[in-house]
């Protein structure tokens, strides 16, 4: 870049912007140490530093809005020095970062609140806030870091609160199995970013946010390239993007709060906060940014079509969380004013599946933790609110005007198509077809749920709705996903220019191969021909039981032999290696030293055997030694050793 | 007293080393445990043997205190050692040192 | 010839007398040190060590040192050898005075490395002499020879002279430590006692019962069967382990017809 990036340090007010990660923490730590003594109220102290964060978070955006350049740093200690080499533990509090605090408190505060209620009737739910205490405060810290090791510090931080989560109920074996596969497949893309702050140390010894950006420019493009597709390999990681898209859906074996706040609001976006942090080294490469595109397009269409085969209410709303994601990469990866429309779509997203999953808990509070939707139907009588409030989440998520989806969705497709070459075409067309089957895959969903003949189970009488501790967060989280779309789209642009990098949204007539009128219209209607097409084969309900179905559906259900792939390359192998390693091992390396230790013990055992218990053996041997004493002092005087 | 006869100090020590010897050889091959201290007392006065030729060759009195030393501690050992045997005999009811032999392997 | 204290020998060299003594006590103390090795009976041991030690206290004296000389003959001769014999006689004669070799080599490889040590001090002996003049005591016992080990051991050697003295102390102790045999009252049981824990609870008043003896098994560890089908432990010795009957012990033979 060619303007310098300089951040101003934190003064006053902003200056203890470290209590947003503090708190959080300092709560987990209480929870976690206190153990059985804080079961009782440990739940409302989890959601009270939450709602202290949001609070602080928002005292904090107020203060911001204030600021001239709207960037401030705070550096607490060194948390690395090394000789030359230095690690700040430093908080950067810019626009990104404000959004992002705001989302992750706001979001996180009614999702806490919603899990007291969700959560009552399981005895471990002071562990899972302390859990989830963790969680918001490792996702404070990566947001809130000023350089690539903080950054790397709260994305592990995370991960772990991520796998904590996922294998909550460790008890059954596919949540403890979907905990390790979540972590695994993290740790490869966890590798890729760890390795690209390496190269960073090694070309510009430093992983500031500014110091990095500043020289970025200098760097040469290969290099630049590889930083950046290991960046990208930590972000698909995180992120659940093509290649590293399978532990997502499986990650729905964790508690609902747990889906909606880490597995759909926050955490997965990381990946695209990692994009749009690092921008100015994305920007600076055009190979790098094709690369993003593709993943988003690819990634959003996968999702999309896995999303629609699949009857696990939770998995349809994962893949389309992939989906959605997807849809973000494709934004970050266009660059210039994309990037904020990412962070919008983000920020809706944020809100209309958070809202999504919590309805979705509360669907399988009232039937018994059901959750395949060809045994639901007919709910809208009976769960009023639960109906009313995911109907906005599904308007909203297929982008129907003036929900939220429509604002943050429909810039992203646009701009797509206005790529110079023929790529726009390429990419404006899949995400418009994603736009289709979101529609479809979505409407299905919400018919299958709420509408047609009722299919429940035998042993489910009255659904009930559920409690107000439910509702009210679902309501909020409506109200959101309803009101958020415009208000996002008219501000957070404009917000983050102050950014390093987010260079300013440059509201040019669109130049594209389709004017934007064109555009709006065709999404639409392609939305709505999605919607309709799901509403009129599903209107009616659909079998209980899995149906004979094509080559696409059959593919689809498999999630497109991605997981058979995987399998097949990198399992097979793996476990092929790990058998020949643990043979090596226990015949090798261990016969080695058994046989060692048997060689040892063995000549000890016949050693042991001049040990008669007669004296006069044990003298002849002194004699000797005497013998051997003398000649040696012989020798020594005759000078035969000399 | 013709050439053959004569002698040195030196046959003392001659004499001193063979005595020791023959002591050393009776532990190895004796199995009384009161013999064997008999031969352990022999190699000590082919000890304290040596030690009063010394003291004449080296013309001062060290060799013959040496040797007066030797003989006390050897009145100790000698009683402490027969008191052992008495009392290993009276356990046994056998004075050999073969049979003493259960700290082994 | 001083003081009436007979000094011999106070030359370095070896004069005419000296060197009979010499070539006749010599061959006497080794047939001494060689017949107590040989000696099948350890009494006729003792005795041939007597021999060696008057010999060579006879050496002592000849070589200038009486008073060292008159010590090996009363404490050696006199007060140790009587003591070995003392204990002697108390022991007995056992089987340990058997001759026959039980540790295979022993004998031969003894006698090796005997002469080899023997031949090895001898060797040194002669290079570490060879060339040297005796000075011989005439100066050192010019005032007699008690008084100047009395000058020594008074003055130089004082402390390991007092040293010697506990050391004897301690020694006299031990001996009585190690020989002494004490029986605790408890363990003295008069016949009141005997009784009262015959027919104390618990105890069995009668004869044990006798080990059981099967037509298949006569082993003493085999235990008795009681009159009601059990069996009794009482009727193994304490020092067997109880043998426990196979099943094909156990099962009928098809003789009880």
């Amino acid at each position: 870049m060619e303007e310098t990036v300089r951040y101003a340090e934190a003064t006053g007010l902003l200056g203890s912007v470290w209590l947003l990660v503090a708190i959080p923490l300092v709560s987990a730590a209480i929870l976690l140490l206190l153990g059985r003594r804080a079961d009782r109220w440990g739940h409302w102290l989890g959601v009270a530093s939450i709602g202290a964060a949001f609070v602080l978070g928002l005292t904090y955006f107020f203060q911001l809005r204030g600021l001239e350049n709207k960037s401030v740093e705070r550096s607490l200690w060194d948390f690395i020095a090394v000789g030359d080499f230095k690690v700040d533990f430093g908080l950067l509090f810019d626009p990104l970062a404000a959004v992002f605090v705001l989302l992750i408190t706001g979001v996180g505060f009614l999702i806490h609140l919603y899990a007291v209620e969700y959560m009552s009737h399981d005895p471990g739910r002071r562990r899972f806030f302390a859990y989830f205490n963790l969680f918001v405060a490792a996702m404070l810290l990566l947001v809130l870091g000023n350089n690539y090791v903080m950054l790397y510090f709260g994305w592990e931080g995370v991960g772990l609160a991520s796998y904590l989560l996922i294998s909550f109920w460790y008890e059954r074996p596919t949540a403890a199995t979907a905990g390790k596969k979540a972590f695994l497949m993290n740790r490869v893309g966890d590798a890729g970013l760890a390795i690209g702050i390496f190269i960073m140390f090694a070309t510009l010894g430093t992983t500031q946010y500014d110091e990095v950006f500043n020289g970025v420019g200098g760097l040469a493009g290969g290099t630049v390239l590889v930083l950046g597709l290991l960046l990208l390999l930590g972000a698909t990681g995180k992120s659940g993007q093509f290649p590293l898209q399978a532990w997502l859906p499986d990650a729905m074996e964790g508690p609902t709060p747990v889906s909606a706040l880490i597995h759909a609001a926050t955490m997965v976006t990381a990946g695209v906060y990692l994009i749009a942090r690092s921008n100015p080294i994305f920007s600076a490469n055009e190979t790098l940014q094709l690369v993003v595109v593709s993943v988003g397009a690819l990634t959003l269409l996968l999702g999309c079509i896995i999303g629609a085969a699949k009857d696990d209410i939770k998995r349809v709303l994962a893949w389309s969380t992939v989906s959605q994601i997807g849809y973000m990469f494709l934004g970050v990866g266009l660059g210039g004013g994309a990037y904020a429309l990412a962070i919008v779509h983000l920020l809706a997203h944020g809100f209309f599946k958070a809202n999504m999953f919590l309805g979705a808990g509360s669907v399988m509070h009232g039937m018994k933790d059901q959750v395949d939707i060809r045994r639901f139907g007919g709910l809208s009588k009976y769960m009023k609110i639960t109906w009313i409030t995911f109907a906005t989440g599904w308007l909203a998520i297929i982008g129907i005007p003036p929900l939220s989806g429509y604002f943050s969705k429909e810039p992203i497709i646009a701009k797509a198509f206005e790529r110079d070459d023929w790529t726009a075409w390429l990419f404006g067309g899949a995400a418009m077809l994603g736009a289709g089957l979101t529609a479809f895959y979505m409407t299905r969903l919400f018919v299958l749920t709420f509408h047609g003949p009722k299919r429940w189970t035998d042993d489910i009488e009255h659904p009930h709705e559920s409690p107000k501790l439910m509702t009210i967060p679902l309501i909020l989280l409506a109200v959101g996903s309803v009101a958020a779309g415009w208000l996002l789209s008219t501000s957070v642009p404009d917000w983050l220019t102050a950014t390093a990098g987010l260079g300013g949204a440059e509201e040019g007539e669109a130049h594209g191969v389709l004017s934007h009128t064109v555009i709006t219209i065709l999404s639409i209607l392609v939305t709505l021909i999605g919607a309709g097409l799901a509403w009129f084969l599903f209107r009616n309900g659909t079998a209980t039981e899995p149906q004979p179905a094509g080559v696409l559906v059959t593919a689809a259900r498999k999630n497109l032999y991605t997981d058979s792939f995987n399998e097949a390359v990198f399992e097979k192998p793996g476990i092929f290696l790990t058998r020949a390693l643990v043979y090596l091992d226990s015949r090798g390396v261990d016969g080695l030293v058994n046989g060692l230790a048997a060689g040892v013990g063995g000549g000890s055992g016949r050693l042991r055997r001049l040990q008669t218990g007669f004296v006069r053996s044990y003298a002849m041997s002194i004699l000797t030694g005497a013998l051997l004493v003398v000649a040696a002092f012989l020798a020594v005087q005759a000078g035969w050793l000399a | 007293m013709n050439e053959f006869f004569s002698v040195e100090p030196d046959y003392y020590l001659i004499l001193a080393a063979v005595l020791f010897t023959i002591g050393a050889v009776g532990v190895l091959v004796r199995r009384n445990a009161i013999v064997l201290f008999m031969c352990v007392e022999l190699m000590l006065n082919a000890a304290n043997l040596a030690l009063v030729t010394f003291s004449r060759i080296n013309g001062d009195l060290n060799g013959q205190i040496m040797a007066f030393f030797v003989m006390v501690v050897a009145a100790a050992e000698v009683v402490i050692g027969l008191a052992i045997i008495m009392s290993i005999f009276r356990t046994r009811r056998s004075a050999s040192v073969d049979d003493a032999n259960l700290l082994k392997y | 010839m001083t003081g009436g204290q007979a000094v011999l020998a106070a030359t370095g060299a070896v004069t005419g007398g000296e060197a009979v003594t010499f070539w006749i006590l010599a061959p006497l103390a080794l047939v001494g040190a060689i017949g107590m090795v040989w000696a099948r009976n350890a009494v006729h041991s003792a005795l041939w060590l007597v021999l060696t030690m008057l010999c060579l206290g006879v050496f002592y004296v000849l070589q200038a040192g009486p008073f060292i000389g008159m010590v090996q003959i009363i404490v050696y001769t006199g007060a140790i050898m009587m003591l070995f014999l003392f204990v002697l006689m108390l022991v007995g004669r056992d089987a340990s005075d058997s001759l026959i070799e039980t540790l295979r080599g022993q004998r031969p490889v003894a006698v090796l490395l005997g002469l080899g040590f023997a031949g090895l001090v001898g060797t040194g002996l002669y290079r570490a002499l060879q060339g040297s003049t005796p000075v011989g005591l005439e100066q050192a016992n010019a005032e007699g020879n008690v008084q100047g080990i009395a000058r020594l051991l008074f003055t130089k050697y004082v402390f390991a002279f007092e040293l010697t003295s506990a050391l004897l102390i301690t020694a006299a102790v031990g001996a009585m430590v190690l020989a002494h045999v004490e029986r605790r009252k408890a363990d003295k049981m008069d016949q009141i006692a005997t009784m009262k824990a015959r027919f104390a609870p618990g105890n069995y008043p009668g004869p044990k019962p006798g080990p059981g003896v099967y037509a298949t098994s006569s082993s003493v560890a085999t235990p008795a069967r009681l009159p009601d089908g059990r069996l009794t432990e009482r009727s193994v010795p304490e020092i067997l382990p109880t043998r426990e009957l196979s099943e094909s012990e156990t099962t009928l033979k098809g003789t009880e017809k």
